[in-house]
């Protein structure tokens, strides 16, 4: 009889967890549209916040091609780059590397960089810098970011590419100088590669996600 | 099941028993999220409409659960829930959602809701039930609503910023700025100040409830707490 006591029981556990899973199948099933929409608006909204929309008729979300590289895009996963064209001829490119040596943690930046190597615009996506201290690299808490915007590898050669503290041109924050640092890192290495490799950057295929390359 | 008041049940959620000042239940989210009114309402909110869910299902399925299946039962129903509203919210307030991270899931690992469910709801009708998950919930939002507010006001100088995260455009008028140019108070943003904040709503909490003991019974009281006290 107990064998039959826990059968019913574990039938019961059973039917439980098949009701539980449906409802959550259920909710996902209505839900995953709206979330991809979201997603995608999310993303676009970034994007165009760097390069803004009257710069490239193409659709960015889409024209994507994934790199690696370990020592100048900050992690060896790969790496999507967003590419930004205006009837066919490349712009500018969005990468998103990371800044593996911040104060806390990495930072994912979005860094886009114009067909001729000026920087176009920088984001922080996601960071776990300090509040108050740190966190002044998120463009919601101050306009640091912007400083960015125009440089060149040429225009202020290696050493400029630093926090001020460090003889460069960028300014740190008071109190915190290792997140602007390990930023302005990530931004000079993105400019390094985008230098290095632009060319096989834009290659000519509208649907070239998931082409990857090597590089180190 | 003999009459069970309401009022007492809404006293105890959001009062005498309340989940967060008195029961010291869910703290990690509490701390964690209480930077702002805004993000200590929405998961307040999450965890109520969870709470009242949980607690009328497992109601509902009260008779037909056996004892030895039902914390397991209990768990499957709340994160069955918990991932439901997760998704519904990534669906409707994508941008909250991506502020509330982790601590939305986590809502599954909230004892609050669990605590409820074994020693409400299992042995309660239905409605008592709902009342009792409604009033709990609204009594640990409101701790998360003060406790941000503090932080807010005093971490950077606002109320209800990011109120576009979940009212829309038309929420960006509620954002109140109480001292312009202000530099920001960093110990209250940061976790010691979620600490510290909730010590100090506990440490009301328990004056108001000393000073309403006396007025209501000055002589008996006196000697009781003379030894607790002392």
């Amino acid at each position: 009889m107990i064998i039959r006591y826990m059968l019913i029981t574990a039938i019961l556990l059973g039917v439980f967890a098949v009701v539980g899973t449906g409802m959550v199948a259920y909710t996902f099933d209505i839900t995953a549209e709206r979330i991809a929409i979201n997603e995608r608006e999310a993303l676009l909204q970034s994007l165009h916040a760097i390069v803004p929309s009257a710069l490239h008729d193409n659709d960015l979300p889409s024209d994507t091609i994934t790199v690696k590289s370990k020592e100048l895009l900050g992690t060896g996963k790969p790496v999507t780059v967003y590419r930004a064209r205006k009837n066919g001829i490349p712009i500018a490119a969005i990468l998103t590397p990371i800044a593996p040596d911040g104060y806390n943690g990495a930072i994912k930046l979005l860094v886009a960089i114009s067909y001729q190597g000026d920087i176009l615009g920088v984001r922080v996506i996601s960071h776990r810098e300090t509040p108050g201290l740190g966190d002044a690299i998120d463009k919601d808490k101050s306009d640091w970011v912007d400083d960015f915007r125009g440089h060149a590898l040429a225009n202020l050669g290696e050493l400029g590419w630093h926090v001020k503290r460090d003889g460069g041109e960028f300014d740190q924050f008071t109190g915190a100088t290792i997140t602007p640092r390990a930023v302005v890192k990530a931004v000079y290495n993105s400019l390094q590669y985008f230098k290095a490799h632009r060319d096989e950057l834009f290659v000519n295929s509208v649907n070239a996600s998931g082409v990857e390359h090597e590089s180190d | 099941m003999n009459q069970i008041s309401y009022a007492n049940i809404a006293r105890d959620g959001l009062w005498n028993n309340n989940p967060a000042l008195v029961q010291i239940l869910g703290l990690c989210p509490l701390l964690a999220v209480t930077n702002t009114v805004i993000n200590g309402l929405g998961l307040g909110l999450a965890t109520l409409l969870t709470l009242v869910l949980s607690n009328v299902t497992v109601s509902l399925i009260r008779n037909s659960v056996r004892p030895e299946i039902r914390i397991p039962v209990f768990v499957l129903v709340i994160a069955s829930i918990v991932t439901a509203i997760e998704l519904a919210m990534n669906a409707f307030f994508h941008e909250l959602y991506k502020i509330l991270g982790i601590f939305i899931p986590l809502i599954v690992t909230n004892c609050a809701i669990i605590a409820r469910a074994e020693a409400f709801a299992s042995k309660n009708a239905v409605v008592p039930s709902f009342v009792d998950g409604f009033t709990m919930g609204l009594g640990f939002t409101s701790v998360l609503v003060t406790l941000g507010a503090l932080r807010e006001a005093l971490g950077q100088g606002t109320l209800f910023s990011h109120a576009h995260l979940m009212f829309g455009e038309a929420g960006k008028w509620m954002q109140v700025t109480l001292v312009e140019d202000y530099h920001g108070f960093l110990l209250a943003v940061l976790p010691p100040g979620a600490f510290i904040g909730l010590g100090l709503l506990i440490a009301v909490k328990n004056v108001i409830d000393a000073r309403r003991k006396l007025q209501a019974a000055p002589a008996q009281i006196m000697t009781a707490d003379a030894g607790a006290t002392a």
